[in-house]
């Protein structure tokens, strides 16, 4: 029991941090706290991807001189050409001598940083302009701000209607 | 109980010790009111975590973490609080029920969920013994290149990579659509420059 | 200038900016063998774009590195990766497979070192034209805030 606990008290860790992200994301009303608690909630949605990725007792997925087979470090160039491949017998697959973490997480973690950044200036770009067009960057008085314009635009358009009419 | 102290409880305690800074620094997020400092603290939040990468042996994407997370993202996020406003108004007591109760279930099913997921580290797991194990092995003779990160990024998932290099490229595109490419302002800057030279005030004050 | 209390802003950004930009080449060309690669390099390059902006002001920087400049980087660093692409249609092989480049047994590494290098490069200039680009949008706009707010 201690040691099922054990093994997941990491994800528990990390659920509760990405449960701080979206409460964040959720109860703020100003833009930008709430887009800083969108990239919390991104970042810590990576975190736990990469703790999948993770192997007791492995390394950085940055092969070790024993796992790259006929290289020679005299010889930058050709260190494992197609005679290297023959002499292998062909087999692509080297069996590993020592442990490494999965590199595949760690490739889609990586790339989605990057988008996330691009996104999260994406965003600011957006409230800029909300605030540059309503004066003020709170969700709840720019709802506001926008039923006042809803209900004025309405009585324009009744007024006119019976002016028309009239 | 032993065994928690033995040679492996040095990675966890660090473990513990940096998830523990995390908790603190999002805690703090989520109770500040200051902009500035909400921003300062997601520049931290992502510097811890990316110690905390390069604890779990993700050195790739702790390297990319400190980067884009702790320095660019924390300047793209102060330039808008600098076009926007310093403070976030105070939020209402009630309003914050809603979003706990929602954010307290979703956590109780997610622990749920953690139950029939392989503990943290397990060899056998099925995410570490399916293509993230066979990358590993091909690598070599496939690439011939050390980092297996660089070569499953630009080789064996060279189309996804192609993907998000375009979409890079498209967010940069729209903000610069949103807010003007910074030509106007550049002009404009050199002409209150000047003439603030011409007027003979007192150079570059504030 | 006659009281220039930046100046040890000035001198420390003078001298660390080439160092910064040299380190995100390091970390392009070193990123098949050890950690890092283009993504990490563009941000870096980006951030000594930044740095320099910070240290010297924005007017300064858009000399020396034009908004025009920065977006075309990031264009061009779109069309190079596209454009290994389709070369490695012409020369015969699937969409991005690099094997095919210089028409290689398989094995051969040089097609595939040509082809990260080249690939890589492009996604860096991609990412560092279009972070400076962001900066540029965001940096600017001319900040209407009153004092009252700060």
């Amino acid at each position: 029991m201690v040691e099922f606990v054990l093994e997941r008290a990491g994800y528990w860790a990390i659920i509760g941090l990405m449960m701080i992200g979206l409460y964040i994301a959720f109860s703020a009303e100003n833009l930008i706290k709430r887009l800083v608690g969108l990239s919390i909630f991104q970042t810590t949605i990576c975190l736990f991807y990469v703790s999948l990725s993770k192997v007791n007792g492995g390394t950085a997925p940055i092969l070790l001189p024993e796992d790259m087979p006929y290289y020679d470090a005299a010889i930058p160039k050709g260190t494992s050409g197609p005679d290297a491949l023959l002499a292998a017998g062909g087999e692509r697959f080297a069996d590993l001598y020592h442990i490494y973490s999965n590199p595949l997480p760690h490739v889609l973690m990586l790339t989605a940083i990057v988008v996330g950044v691009a996104t999260l200036s994406l965003g600011l770009a957006l409230i800029v302009r909300i605030r540059e067009a309503y004066g003020t960057i709170e969700a709840d008085e720019v709802r506001d701000i926008d039923i006042e314009t809803a209900l004025a635009q309405e009585l324009e358009q009744a007024k006119e209607i019976k002016e028309a009419s009239a | 109980m032993r065994e928690l102290f033995t040679a492996d409880a040095g990675p966890a305690l660090i473990n513990i010790a940096l998830l523990a800074i995390l908790f603190v620094v999002a805690i703090a997020i989520a109770r500040l009111r200051s902009l500035f400092a909400i921003v300062m603290l997601s520049g931290v939040y992502s510097l811890v975590s990316a110690a905390w990468y390069i604890a779990v042996d993700a050195v790739d994407v702790g390297y990319t973490e400190a980067a884009v997370g702790a320095g660019m993202s924390t300047a793209v996020l102060l330039g808008a609080m600098l076009l926007t406003a310093r403070t976030a108004k105070p939020e209402k007591p009630l309003k914050k029920l809603g979003p706990f109760l929602i954010c307290g279930a979703t956590a109780v099913m997610l622990i749920y969920a953690t139950v029939d997921l392989p503990g943290l580290g397990d060899p056998n797991a099925p995410a570490n013994t399916g293509a993230g194990l066979t990358y590993l092995q091909v690598n070599w003779f496939d690439t011939g290149v050390p980092n297996v990160v660089t070569s499953v990024l630009a080789t064996y998932r060279g189309f996804d990579t192609m993907g998000e290099t375009v979409v890079v490229f498209v967010a940069g595109l729209a903000v610069a659509m949103l807010l003007g490419f910074g030509e106007r302002s550049l002009a404009e800057t050199l002409r209150t420059a000047k003439k603030r030279r011409g007027k003979g005030k007192e150079g570059e004050g504030s | 200038m006659k009281s220039d209390h930046h100046v040890i802003l000035r001198v420390i950004g003078k001298c660390f900016i080439p160092l910064i930009v040299i380190y995100g080449f390091y970390v392009h060309f070193h990123g098949e063998v050890g950690a890092g690669g283009a993504f990490q390099a563009g941000v870096v390059l980006a951030v000594a774009i930044i740095l320099h902006s910070l240290t010297f002001g924005l007017a300064n920087t858009m000399r020396a590195v034009p908004p025009a400049f920065a977006r075309t980087l990031a264009a061009i660093g779109v069309l190079i990766f596209v454009g290994m692409g389709f070369l490695t249609v012409v020369q015969g092989g699937l969409f991005l497979e690099y094997q095919a480049l210089f028409a290689e047994p398989p094995g051969g590494h040089d097609g595939q070192h040509a082809g990260i290098i080249i690939v890589e490069l492009g996604v860096l200039f991609a990412v560092a034209g279009a972070m400076t680009t962001i900066f540029y949008a965001l940096a600017g706009r001319v900040a209407e805030i009153r004092d009252e707010d700060w």
